[in-house]
Parts: C-alpha cells; sequence; structure tokens
C-alpha cells in the first residue's frame, strides 16, 4: 500500500502530489531543499548528486510521514532502481585517472562510484539495519519496481519499504520518483 | 522449494564448474603480480583472464564471459530461453565502465549503461523480458540469487536466470588502491598477516526454477536476507550488525550443527575479516568451520557471491570443506574454525555469505535435497 510519495526533477519537487516551492534550479535545488528541510545532516555536503537526491527524497518522504523518532529498526527496507547506476560519480573517478601525468585517483570520489551507496546513506541517516538494495533497468517501468518491492515483502521482517527510482545522469541531470510503502496486512 | 538446475564459473581457473571446483580442490590460484599493465603506476596481484582470448568484435569482455557462462549453463538444460517465464537477471558492480576511458572507443559510450549490457546478453539469447541488473556492490551475486527465489515464489516466472560477472580494470584497480585495501602478496583471508584483498575476473550462472518436491541430490536455495549496518558507507560494523542479522534469518531455525560450513566473504582486508568474526560469533556459528575462496580467486566483486555458492554447493557434493588458500595463523579477535587444508565433511547444507560498501550485508542457506 502506498502511503507517501516523492517526485524531484530539476524544475519541480512534488510530496504526496503538492508543489513544494524552491527558488533554485538543478543542482543548486537540492541544496536549497537541503537547507529548507533538513539541515541538520552536514554530511549531505560530502554525498555524490545521487545520494544527495536519493537522501533528500527520504527526508521529505519521512517528514510526510510525521513521528521521526530515528530509533534503530530492522523491518523498514531501502531498495531503489535507476538508469544510469552511479554515472555521475564514475565519471568523476574516472577525471581522476584519466592523465598518466596527472594521476590522483581519489579515495573519496570512488566510494560513491556504486549506485547502491545511497540506500547506505538513507539507512545510516535512519538506523535502518534492514535491508537495502540497488537495481538497474534502463527504463523507468512502475510495474517492474511495484512487482519487485511486493516480492521483497516476502523477506520475513520487512513491513515498509523507501522504494522507487533515483537517477542521475550528470549533476544538472536527475530523476528521483519514491515513495513509502507498508505490507498489505 | 527453489531449485538449482544448472550452474557454470568461467574463470582463469576454468571455464565450467567442474574445471573450476577441481582447480580450487587442488590448491590452485590464478593470482599474479602485475607490475605496470594497464600503465598503472603501482604494482598489484589479481586473477586475471587473458584478454586476447576474447576476440568477439560484438561484444565488450564481459558481455562474452556473460554469454559464455549463461550458454554452457543452458546447454545442461531444456529451457525455452525465448519464452517469457524467463527471466534474466544480471549481478555486477561496475560492468562496461572501462568504456569511460577516453581511450576506449571500439563500443558506443551507451554499453557503459547496465542495462544496455544487460539487453545485449537478452538480446543473444532471443529472450523477451527486461532483463534486472543487481548492483549493489559487493553483495551483488547473493542479492541476485534472493531477488531469484523472490520472482519464483511468486510464481511471475518459471525459471531465472542469475549470472554473476565483472571484469577489472585500470578504473577498479585504481580506486582499490587509492583505498588502500589491495595486498602488495596473495591474499592471505583471516590471516593474523592479512594485507588486504586481491581483485579478479569473473562469470558464474546459476539456473533456478521452483518445484514441489525435490530429490537428495538437487540444490535447493532455502532463505536468504540482506541487512544494512547503519554504520558507514565504507567501512564495516564494528559489532558486525548487518552480517549477524542477515546471518540470524540464513539460519533460522536450523541447528548449526547441521551446517557443513560458512563460506565467509573473507577478503582478507583487516577490517572485513574481523567484522565477520564477531557476526559469526554473535550468530552462534563459532563452532562451525569457515572458509573464503578469495586466495584461488580473489575478490570478483558482482560474482562472487554466485560463483562462491556454485564452488560450494559442489564441495558439498564431493564431502569437503574446502581450505582457506593463503590462511596460515587465525588473525580475528574470535575463534573461528578456519584451516588451510580440506577436511572431509557427510553435512549438506552450507551459508554464502557476503558484505559491501553501502554497509550491506547478506547470507543465504542452501541444502543438498532441501531441509528435512
Amino acid at each position: 500500500m502506498m502511503k507517501h510519495s516523492v517526485i524531484i526533477t530539476p524544475e519541480h519537487v512534488l510530496v504526496d502530489g503538492n508543489p513544494l516551492m524552491h527558488n533554485e534550479k538543478g543542482s543548486a535545488s537540492l541544496t536549497e531543499l537541503y537547507r529548507n528541510h533538513i539541515g541538520d545532516y552536514p554530511k549531505f555536503f560530502k554525498m555524490d548528486t545521487l545520494s544527495k537526491l536519493g537522501f533528500i527524497a527520504s527526508e521529505l518522504l519521512l517528514n510526510a510521514e510525521g513521528n521521526r523518532s530515528f530509533e534503530p529498526r530492522e523491518d523498514r527496507a531501502v531498495i531503489l532502481f535507476n538508469r544510469h547506476a552511479s554515472l555521475q560519480a564514475d565519471t568523476a573517478y574516472q577525471a581522476t585517472i584519466q592523465d598518466p601525468d596527472n594521476f590522483f585517483p581519489s579515495p573519496a570520489a570512488f566510494v560513491y562510484t556504486l549506485p547502491n551507496i545511497v540506500t547506505g546513506e538513507i539507512a545510516i541517516r535512519n538506523k535502518y539495519f534492514g535491508e537495502t538494495s540497488f537495481m538497474v533497468i534502463d527504463d523507468f517501468d512502475e510495474k517492474i519496481i511495484i512487482k519487485n518491492l511486493e516480492n521483497a515483502f516476502q523477506d520475513p521482517i520487512t513491513k515498509s519499504i523507501i522504494g522507487g527510482w533515483v537517477d542521475c545522469s550528470d549533476e544538472e541531470h536527475f530523476e528521483a520518483k519514491m515513495f513509502l510503502m507498508e505490507k498489505e496486512i | 522449494m527453489i531449485v538449482c538446475v544448472a550452474h557454470n564459473i568461467i574463470s582463469p581457473l576454468g571455464s565450467n564448474s567442474a574445471e573450476n571446483y577441481a582447480a580450487v580442490k587442488s590448491g590452485k590460484s590464478a593470482l599474479r603480480k602485475y607490475d605496470g599493465l594497464w600503465g598503472l603506476p603501482e604494482p598489484f596481484v589479481a586473477s586475471l583472464l587473458d584478454r586476447n582470448a576474447f576476440t568477439d568484435k560484438r561484444y565488450t569482455i564481459d558481455e562474452q564471459i556473460v554469454i559464455a557462462s549463461i550458454s554452457k549453463a543452458l546447454k545442461q538444460t531444456d529451457i525455452d530461453v525465448k519464452s517469457s517465464k524467463v527471466l534474466f537477471i544480471i549481478s555486477t558492480t561496475k560492468g562496461n565502465v572501462f568504456l569511460l576511458d577516453k581511450n576506449e572507443n571500439v563500443f558506443p559510450q551507451e554499453r557503459i549503461r547496465l542495462g544496455v549490457m544487460a539487453r545485449e546478453v537478452t538480446k543473444h539469447f532471443g529472450n523477451p523480458n527486461e532483463p534486472i541488473i543487481v548492483s549493489n556492490a559487493c553483495i551483488s551475486g547473493v542479492c541476485a540469487q534472493i531477488e531469484a527465489m523472490r520472482y519464483l515464489e511468486s510464481g511471475e516466472y518459471d525459471y531465472v536466470v542469475v549470472c554473476g560477472v565483472d571484469v577489472q580494470s585500470s578504473f577498479i584497480v585504481s580506486g582499490f588502491q587509492s583505498f588502500k585495501a589491495l595486498s602488495p602478496v596473495e591474499c592471505k583471508p583471516f590471516d593474523a598477516n592479512r594485507q588486504g584483498l586481491n581483485l579478479g575476473d569473473a562469470a558464474a550462472t546459476i539456473i533456478y526454477t521452483k518445484k514441489d518436491k525435490v530429490n537428495d541430490n538437487e540444490w535447493v536455495a532455502c532463505r536468504g536476507a540482506i541487512r544494512n549496518d547503519a554504520n558507514h558507507i565504507s567501512g564495516p560494523s564494528r559489532t558486525g550488525e548487518g552480517s549477524f542479522r542477515a546471518l540470524r534469518i540464513a539460519l533460522g531455525d536450523l541447528e548449526p550443527e547441521k551446517l557443513a560450513f560458512i563460506n565467509a566473504h573473507g577478503t582478507a582486508t583487516p577490517y572485513n575479516d574481523e567484522m565477520e568474526s564477531i557476526a559469526i560469533e554473535r550468530a552462534g556459528l563459532a563452532g562451525v568451520p569457515v572458509n573464503s575462496m578469495k586466495g584461488y580467486y580473489g575478490h570478483t566483486m558482482g560474482a562472487a557471491g554466485v560463483l562462491e555458492t556454485i564452488i560450494s554447493m559442489q564441495a558439498v557434493d564431493d564431502h569437503n570443506i574446502l581450505g582457506t588458500r593463503g590462511f596460515d595463523t587465525l588473525g580475528v579477535t574470535h575463534p573461528l574454525v578456519v584451516s588451510n587444508q580440506n577436511r572431509a565433511t557427510e553435512k549438506r547444507t552450507f551459508i554464502k555469505l557476503l558484505s559491501g560498501f553501502g554497509g550491506c550485508n547478506a547470507a543465504l542457506l542452501m541444502a543438498k535435497g532441501g531441509l528435512k
């Protein structure tokens, strides 16, 4: 059962279908959303664009849910999909090794060259010991995603999922369509 | 029950599962030292396929070994792979990432997308379904099997083809070097003198289906779980939190005495092996033999969970607990049962355990003939 939804693009933000006003566009809009709606998690500034996007979308979902407690829990999973995996971070890391005369591979850049890091960032923020998973399909397909998340309730402990789509090809091109889903009882 | 109907491994140690198992059993390893390869300034030790052996200009090396591995697994069956009741799940961390190198221009840039790479594979086999790519860091290979189990349980598909793959490149090796995670010598899982991991190339395939009844020789994927440490994106938990919780679910109500072994991640980094010892102890499994395959293959990333499950199934078939190559003296806090020698067993179940960046961990319980 879908409880809350968030859509973020470089131009628009919708929470449960209602537009969230902001002034900036593109990557600056993510920073503005952080300052206006979160503000207490400076690790945000170290994240790659994919993690920033997924992190903000999860925060807006959880603010919509209300009663945030940050108590450790195992019954909530984070399962996300996208098209470009970690391409923005991959490109940034490749730039640190491309030139043999200027070869300085960056560990801080390398760690984000895995798309599932965003699921870890959300789990760390909220102390979720539950399932975290990341999958790639080449086109957004709601039927595939919903079916996969319904399957994830076969886990004996999972009762709710932060799930959906979080994609970014570079710092200015991104799209999140994430939701909070609860197990049908 | 979710049953394994066919499998294959393509690695530097062989191009089918039996060759791979025979090589591992006899203590062979493909780990070699490479100095100056791919223009990398630092030498490294890795288990690599001979790049010159891949001559098909239509496909990248990753795609070629995936296609070869799946073909060999399918040949053991009479599955109609063109049917919409067959799903492909590919497990990979970096796929064709080498295409980001500006000097690589043989293949279209779009092949860097994992979904495009996977579609090349399904197109090759004429399978009509959209392939799912699991990219969940180093635990991808077990996650992909758990996904397969769920898709089969839900009845949507009759067969799921799971293939794990990663092929090393300057991108991956330099990244792990920048992390100071690579061992300058052949890796020593769980050893007091372990200095880090080695990387490796491989593709490995398991085909699963659902059956109501199984015979004594069939392998059943019983239950698995994925859990997060909620601690750090690149360092394992000091309490083995996610690994412990995944283990607890995989074990369920099975008595630990029924396990032949736990095939651990055992990367031979100081932190990973220590974390696993904590998790295994917390799960009440410190008395169960533990082994690691990394001394034979290095860390094959997206392939590891599939490859190591296949090697472990064959070991149980052979009544064997494989030795941990590179291990000599226990160097973790909790007293795990690790040996560098093969040992006999008559037990019929094992747990495959993995952990990875992003704080993720996965465990999978496999039982020959199912749980009685």
